[in-house]
C-alpha cells in the first residue's frame, strides 16, 4: 500500500485538479492542470493524445512533481497543500481503451465524463489517451495551507521505518 | 500569449503557484501569494518557507495560475489558467519574478472544442512516434458503425429523402407506384448522396479547406476522419467510388428498366454535379455555385428522377414541387458554410458566404426561405400543387428562427450549431409537410372530394 501521510490521501481524494509539472524540452518546469486519480498506492492522470507534449517531455524525463495547491478545486474544503515529488511512467499500449482502467477514480470526480463517453463518435481523439502513473517518492505538505511555513516532509523509507 | 495579457490574466487569480526544477533533477514547487507590478512587467511573490523550497536564481522557473468551478454531480467549468516562464531576483522576504514568455487557455475565449481541433496535429504526430517506438501501426479508432455513420455523414440522409418521396408520392398521385423501383430509386439516390459526402470531405482534404478548418461542428467542417486519421484520404476515395458505382449500376438498372430517355439524362446530371461539387476542375462549392449545384441536384435532379422511374415522364408539377424543396436545401449548405468561412476563405473556397458581407449573407437567407413558400401558395394558386401542400406553411416560424439566430450567432460558431439545427429542420418539415400534403391529396381523391384531391 501507499505511503501518502494520511491527510494528504484525503487531499489527493478530494481534489478535482492538481498541478502536474514536468521537466520540458529545454530542462525548465512546464506545469499541467490535470485531474489527480489516487488508489492507495499511485497518483494517476490520464491525458488525451491530443495534449500529448507531457507525455514526450515524461518519456524523456520521468521525474515530476504534483502539486495540490487550489483551496477552491476540491470536492469538499480541506485546509492543506501538498507538493509530491515522484517517477512517472506512461502507459499507452492501447490509447483507445487502456485509460478505461482509471475510468472509475475518474468517474467518481467527474461523473459528466459517462455523458461524453457515450458521444464517443463526436469526441474521437479525445477519448484516445495515455496513463501517467505516478510513484511518490517524496512528499511536502501544509496543514494549514500557508505556505510561508516549512512543509512537513516525508519520504517512502521514513514512514516505511515508522 | 503576450506577456502583458498575461499579466492581466494573472491579477485576476488570488494566488499562484511557483516551480522549478531541483538539483535532482525533480520539479519541485509550492503556492505562493504574489502581486503583479505591471507596469514593470514583473511580480513580486512571498518566498515560501523552509529550506527544502528555496527557489533557485540560477534557473528557469514558472508561475503558473489556474481557476475552475467545482459543479456537485457533474466536475467543474470555468477551465482557465496562465503559465509564465522566467527568471527570480531574491529581495528581502519576497522574490521579484521577471516573466519572459506565457501561455495560457481560457475556455471562456477559446471554446474546448476549438481548442482540441487547434492541437489535432499533436495528436497525429503522437500516434506516428508511438508507431514507431512499438513497431505496429497505431491510430485512433471508432467501432465500425459510427465510423461509417461519421465518414459518411449519414443523419444527412435527410436531404435525400426529402425529395425522393415526394417525386414517389406525386407519381402515386398521378396513378403510378412501384414499390420495388421505389425502393431501388430511394437507395441509388441514398449513395449518390453518400458518396458526394465522402469526395467532398476527400477534396476538401486536398485542396485544404478542412486542414485549416479549427471550428467544425456537428453541421460543417466535413466528417474530420481524414484529419483525425480515422481513415486515410485513400480509403476515403475508394469508398466514395465504391458508393457511385452502387448508385450507377443501380441507376443503369433502372433506365433498362424504365427504357426512359429522360431517366438517363437526369442520372448523368446528377451524378455529373455531384462530381462537380467539390471535384476539379469545375470544383463548382469553390466558385459560390455550390448552393446551385445543390439545389439543382436536391431538388428538381432528385424529385424528377424519382418521378420519372415512377412514370416514365417528367411533368411541370413535379418541378414545381421541386423547387422550394430546392432553395431549403440550398439554404442548409449556405448556414453551414458561415462557420466555416475563415477557414474555406484561407483555402480559396469563395462560397456565396465567403463572398457576401453577413449582413448580405443574412438578408438573402430571409429572401430565400420566403421565396420557398411563396413558391408553395404560387403553386397551390395555379393549380399545380394539391390544396393540403399549404399545411407546409406550418413551418415558416422555424425561417424566423433562424433568421434571428444568424443575427445574434452570425460569429459565434458553436452559438450557430442550434440554428444550423433548426435550418435543417426547416428543410425536413416543410419537405414532410408536402409530403403529408400529398398523402391527403391521394387519399382525398381516393375518398372523391375533388377540392383536397
Amino acid at each position: 500500500m501507499g505511503w501518502l501521510p494520511a491527510p494528504v490521501a484525503e487531499l489527493l481524494d478530494a481534489a478535482l485538479v492538481a498541478d502536474l509539472t514536468v521537466v520540458g524540452r529545454d530542462g525548465g518546469p512546464v506545469t499541467h492542470p490535470l485531474i489527480p486519480l489516487y488508489d492507495g498506492e499511485r497518483i494517476y492522470m490520464t491525458s488525451s493524445v491530443l495534449f500529448s507534449r507531457k507525455l514526450e517531455h515524461i518519456k524523456r524525463h520521468p521525474r515530476v512533481a504534483v502539486a495540490i495547491t487550489d483551496p477552491t478545486a476540491l470536492t469538499h474544503p480541506l485546509p492543506g497543500r501538498a507538493t509530491i515529488q515522484g517517477t512517472a511512467a506512461i502507459v499507452e499500449d492501447d490509447p483507445h481503451s487502456t485509460w478505461e482502467r482509471v475510468l472509475p477514480l475518474w468517474r467518481a470526480k467527474e461523473p459528466v465524463i459517462d455523458r461524453f463517453l457515450g458521444q464517443r463518435f463526436a469526441l474521437p481523439l479525445f477519448f484516445e489517451r495515455a496513463i501517467i502513473a505516478i510513484t511518490p517518492l517524496r512528499c511536502l505538505y501544509w496543514a494549514d495551507g500557508d505556505t510561508s511555513r516549512a512543509p512537513s516532509e516525508s519520504r517512502p523509507e521514513a514512514a516505511e521505518a515508522a | 500569449m503576450r506577456l502583458e495579457d498575461a499579466l492581466r490574466k494573472l491579477n485576476e487569480y488570488p494566488f499562484a503557484s511557483i516551480a522549478w526544477v531541483d538539483d535532482d533533477g525533480f520539479p519541485l514547487g509550492a503556492a505562493a501569494d504574489f502581486e503583479v507590478d505591471a507596469a514593470n512587467g514583473r511580480v513580486l511573490l512571498r518566498r515560501p518557507a523552509g529550506e527544502a523550497l528555496a527557489v533557485p536564481a540560477d534557473r528557469e522557473v514558472s508561475l503558473i495560475a489556474g481557476h475552475i468551478r467545482p459543479q456537485p454531480g457533474i466536475g467543474y467549468d470555468e477551465r482557465r489558467y496562465v503559465e509564465l516562464w522566467g527568471r527570480v531576483l531574491s529581495d528581502g522576504d519576497r522574490f521579484v519574478f521577471t516573466p519572459q514568455r506565457a501561455w495560457g487557455w481560457d475556455e471562456a475565449e477559446m471554446p474546448f472544442f476549438e481548442y482540441s481541433e487547434r492541437t489535432t496535429p499533436q495528436a497525429r504526430r503522437y500516434f506516428e512516434e508511438l508507431t514507431d517506438e512499438q513497431g505496429r501501426p497505431m491510430r485512433p479508432r471508432l467501432a465500425l458503425g459510427w465510423l461509417l455513420l461519421r465518414a459518411t455523414r449519414l443523419p444527412f440522409l435527410s436531404a435525400t429523402f426529402v425529395p425522393v418521396l415526394l417525386g414517389i408520392a406525386i407519381a402515386a398521385r398521378d396513378g403510378a407506384f412501384d414499390p420495388l423501383t421505389a425502393l431501388l430509386t430511394v437507395i441509388a439516390a441514398a449513395a449518390v448522396h453518400l458518396a458526394l459526402n465522402v469526395a467532398n470531405d476527400v477534396f476538401d482534404d486536398l485542396l485544404g479547406a478542412d486542414p485549416l478548418n479549427v471550428n467544425p461542428t456537428p453541421y460543417s467542417g466535413g466528417s474530420r476522419v481524414i484529419q483525425y486519421g480515422l481513415l486515410s484520404r485513400r480509403q476515403m476515395a475508394a469508398m466514395s467510388a465504391f458508393l457511385y458505382v452502387l448508385a450507377g449500376a443501380i441507376g443503369l438498372g433502372l433506365v433498362v428498366y424504365t427504357r426512359s430517355l429522360e431517366l438517363l439524362t437526369i442520372g448523368i446530371v446528377g451524378i455529373a454535379l455531384s462530381v462537380a461539387y467539390t471535384a476539379p476542375p469545375l470544383k463548382l462549392v469553390y466558385r459560390g455555385l455550390g448552393e446551385i449545384d445543390v439545389a439543382l441536384g436536391f431538388g428538381p435532379v432528385m424529385l424528377l428522377g424519382a418521378y420519372v422511374v415512377q412514370t416514365g415522364h417528367v411533368s411541370l408539377a413535379a418541378l414545381v414541387a421541386s423547387l422550394p424543396v430546392a432553395i431549403l436545401v440550398a439554404l442548409i449548405l449556405y448556414v453551414n458554410e458561415i462557420p466555416d468561412r475563415s477557414a474555406d476563405a484561407a483555402a480559396g473556397k469563395r462560397t456565396l458566404v465567403v463572398r457576401l458581407s453577413s449582413a448580405a449573407v443574412i438578408r438573402v437567407y430571409l429572401a430565400a426561405a420566403l421565396g420557398a413558400f411563396v413558391l408553395i401558395v404560387a403553386g397551390v394558386a395555379a393549380g399545380l400543387l394539391p390544396l393540403p401542400t399549404l399545411l407546409a406553411l406550418v413551418a415558416l416560424p422555424l425561417a424566423f428562427r433562424v433568421y434571428r439566430g444568424l443575427e445574434t450567432f452570425y460569429t459565434s460558431p458553436y452559438g450557430l450549431m442550434s440554428v444550423m439545427a433548426t435550418n435543417i429542420r426547416l428543410h425536413l418539415v416543410v419537405g414532410g409537410l408536402l409530403l403529408a400534403g400529398y398523402m391527403v391529396a391521394i387519399a382525398a381523391a381516393a375518398a372523391g372530394l375533388r377540392l383536397l384531391g
